[in-house]
């Protein structure tokens, strides 16, 4: 054992933190994107470690479908307000009366595509040049090549040709006004990362990441939740199981799995023996084999 | 930090290993990291179902484990890599961060920009065809990139007949090779990675190798001691004053540690106003501890109210780096437009951003023959040269051989805003008098 080890989590922390303290200097209005999931979760923690004592240096902005799960809108409310922190909510339902989103004619198709014109009007109407997003590069091929710093002009598009390297730990942050960036502070860390990390904090997460009693009927290969927006078609049943969710996102796309995980410990188990990704629950990624690609240019986070 | 460890069983406190892959297209740099990614079990099953899915496309027998790296649509069109592809996997031992970088000599930039952050570099050489321009051409940007540790993988044994004169035969010649380079330690290997001969687990076929499979030896190469513990160095980038009624004079200095290890009570310099101070306290998040070291990310709080911002570099008072405006550098050129003596660019070193001029090219790297051309006037795209900079600012650096963090740089241009060079410092440019600081001479 060596004297000045580090291990992986922190090595990875201390990363992320300076990450976020570079981006807090060099630029003019950073906003820090939350979903309640918990790799955005896990970029609050970071944010609190890099700047505590002091409030953050930005607010923190949740880009809401209007399909989320009810449960993690309400730990979202209580876990922000209770660290005192400024929190925007900017919601896709304005996005589409206001006429700057407009949903696809197959009504339970997921709304992340939504989510983009209402983003880029946000990032506008608050001046955002900076926007923190919990995106990871272990999740899916097109992402194991961005940035750390992805670069979007002023419509928001990324251009994989055509992004700045990133040498060192030594980021360039210079843009002209109109330009913003996302930014990826745990670009870094997987799956497995994440919730060791949660389990070290000893961090609070929505409840519906683990074992629950949940009504859910079968569609494409997941256990999809019954609800408000989502209804099963008249060959499918519907069917009350012990399931969590892996990911958190959409209601509409985001599937259940079949688990009895009641910790963050049984779920670090579980991962362990997992034999599908984490996207493999997301109905939205199996449209092409460049769906995340596709998505992504057009300015998803 | 120690107090936030915890002997958890979900926890592993494993090291972080960070390694790049250089090969050329048909080295199968690829197939093996898909090999280590399928051998170590870091695939999951819709991640193989894609991949037969895409090998039924393009025809192939068996699954292609290259599908698993070439990402991008470009890539697969054209079946090469033509990005630095970030690559994740973990065994109980380590997690490791691969690099995947192309091999062709446009690609330079590439490998530069994976080599960076990268404890080692590990290299493919065809059994077939040993060492040729490009393995060389790898093995010095590694050894610029002041890589500690190389990794020679002799690849496709199995097509000649994995004989053992063939493998000595190429290591001997790359020992040879190797006497030009700056690097300590080499280690040979003998792969096939299409089949995962010596990959993780040791081949029948090859009885003659007694080493260690490649994925063991990542495991347990040594690698915490190539961090530079003996500058204490910390780059403030942020000052913390969160001016509430708790805290009211509450004030942190914040950043990264880049090299060394701080210990609360001791003496340190603020560069480049030589102004002096002890430490009071270090800060993780909640937590005072007594002594951090890099690449540790804290706060720090002096003893004295003295002026201190973003860009400034706290030192110990029995270590301290150069203090200069002109600096000689090798620099890799990243961009289309070339570098030309003579124009003003942004240089962003440490978290200090200040303007430089390139005063002159003073020769450029044939980087296949290590040949010095002292008649160059610019760098293209991919040349890397030694130039002499003088900036605006003060740089405060250590030697990037000696101290990578306090000796990488990257230039922007003022125009575009693109990243055009990467840079490590070799050295001051001229003999000038060193400031005092109060009678330290540094």
């Amino acid at each position: 054992m060596d004297t000045y080890s580090l291990s992986h989590l922190d090595a990875l922390e201390s990363a992320s933190i300076h990450i976020m303290r570079e981006v807090a200097a060099e630029f003019q209005h950073p906003v820090l994107l939350f979903s309640g999931g918990k790799d955005s979760l896990c970029m609050l923690r970071i944010a609190e470690k890099a700047f505590r004592p002091a409030k953050l240096p930005f607010p923190v902005m949740h880009i809401d479908t209007g399909h989320n799960f009810p449960e993690v809108i309400e730990f979202r409310d209580r876990l922000i307000g209770s660290m005192g922190e400024h929190l925007i909510v900017r919601g896709v339902e304005d996005a589409i009366s206001n006429g700057i989103a407009v949903e696809t004619a197959d009504g339970d198709v997921s709304r992340n595509r939504l989510q983009i014109p209402t983003l880029l009007a946000a990032l506008e109407e608050f001046k955002f040049d900076a926007a923190f997003g919990g995106g990871r590069r272990d999740e899916e091929k097109a992402r194991a090549k961005e940035r750390i710093y992805s670069f979007r002009d002023s419509f928001g598009q990324w251009d994989p040709k055509n992004q700045r390297p990133e040498l060192w730990n030594l980021f360039n942050g210079k843009i002209f006004s109109g330009e913003n960036i996302r930014v990826f502070p745990i670009s870094d860390w997987t799956e497995l990362d994440v919730w060791q990390y949660i389990e070290r904090e000893k961090m609070e997460i929505p409840n519906i990441y683990f074992s629950h009693q949940r009504d859910v009927f079968f569609r494409d290969g997941q256990w999809l939740s019954t609800g408000p927006y989502m209804s099963p078609k008249s060959n499918e049943t519907v069917e009350n199981r012990t399931v969590r969710f892996r990911t958190i996102g959409d209601m509409v796309c985001t599937g259940a799995i079949e688990s009895t995980a009641t910790s963050v410990a049984d779920i670090i188990d579980e991962i362990a023996v997992f034999r599908v990704s984490e996207r493999g629950g997301r109905a939205d990624d199996r449209f092409s084999e460049t769906a995340m690609e596709d998505r992504k240019k057009e300015g998803y986070f | 930090m120690q107090a936030d460890i915890e002997n958890d069983s979900n926890s592993p406190q494993i090291e972080l290993l960070r390694f790049s892959t250089c090969g050329s297209v048909d080295d199968g740099k690829s197939t093996l990291i898909g090999r280590l990614l399928y051998d170590s079990k870091s695939l999951f099953e819709d991640q193989l179902e894609a991949l037969e899915r895409s090998s039924r496309l393009t025809g192939d027998a068996d699954i292609n484990l290259a599908n698993l790296t070439d990402g991008l649509r470009a890539e697969r069109e054209q079946g090469i890599t033509i990005d630095v592809a970030y690559r994740y996997y973990a065994t109980p031992k380590r997690k490791f961060i691969v690099a995947d970088t192309p091999g062709h000599t446009q690609y330079t930039r590439n490998m530069v920009t994976g080599a960076s952050t990268a404890n080692l570099a590990v290299i493919l050489i065809d059994a077939r065809h040993g060492i040729i321009e490009q393995s060389r051409r790898h093995s010095f940007l590694a050894s610029l990139l002041g890589i500690p540790h190389l990794v020679l993988c002799v690849n496709k044994m199995d097509l000649v007949e994995f004989s053992q004169d063939r493998f000595e035969e190429i290591r001997s010649e790359f020992e040879q090779f190797s006497t030009l380079l700056d690097i300590r330690d080499i280690t040979y290997f003998p792969v096939s990675a299409l089949n995962g001969d010596n990959v993780v687990e040791l081949s029948g076929n090859m009885p003659w190798y007694k080493g260690p499979p490649l994925l063991q030896f990542l495991e347990n190469v040594h690698i915490a001691n190539d961090r530079n513990f003996a500058y204490p160095r910390l780059p403030v980038q942020w000052v913390i004053r969160p001016r509430s009624d708790e805290f009211h004079d509450f004030r942190a200095y914040s950043g990264q540690i880049a090299s060394g290890v701080f210990r609360v009570g001791d003496d340190v310099i603020v560069l480049p106003s030589g102004r002096r101070s002890k430490i009071k306290e270090i800060k993780q998040f909640e937590d005072s501890v007594p002594l951090a070291y890099t690449p540790m990310s804290v706060a720090v709080v002096l003893e004295d109210q003295i002026d201190v911002s973003r860009g400034d570099v706290i030192v110990t008072t029995d270590s301290i780096p150069y203090v200069t405006n002109e600096i000689e550098a090798m620099v890799c050129w990243m961009h289309d437009q070339p570098m030309l003596s003579g124009r003003k660019y942004e240089i962003k070193h440490t978290s200090r951003s200040t303007k430089a001029i390139v005063n002159e090219l003073m020769y450029r790297v044939n980087i296949n023959t290590l040949g010095e051309d002292y008649r160059a006037v610019s760098l293209a795209l991919n040349e890397i040269g030694r130039v002499r900079i003088r900036t605006q600012q003060p740089m405060i650096f250590d030697e990037y051989r000696k101290n990578r963090n306090m000796g990488a740089f990257i230039l922007i241009d003022e125009a575009t805003h693109a990243t055009v060079g990467a840079g490590m410092i070799c050295e001051p440019a001229k003999e000038i008098p060193m400031p005092q600081y109060d009678g330290y001479v540094i």
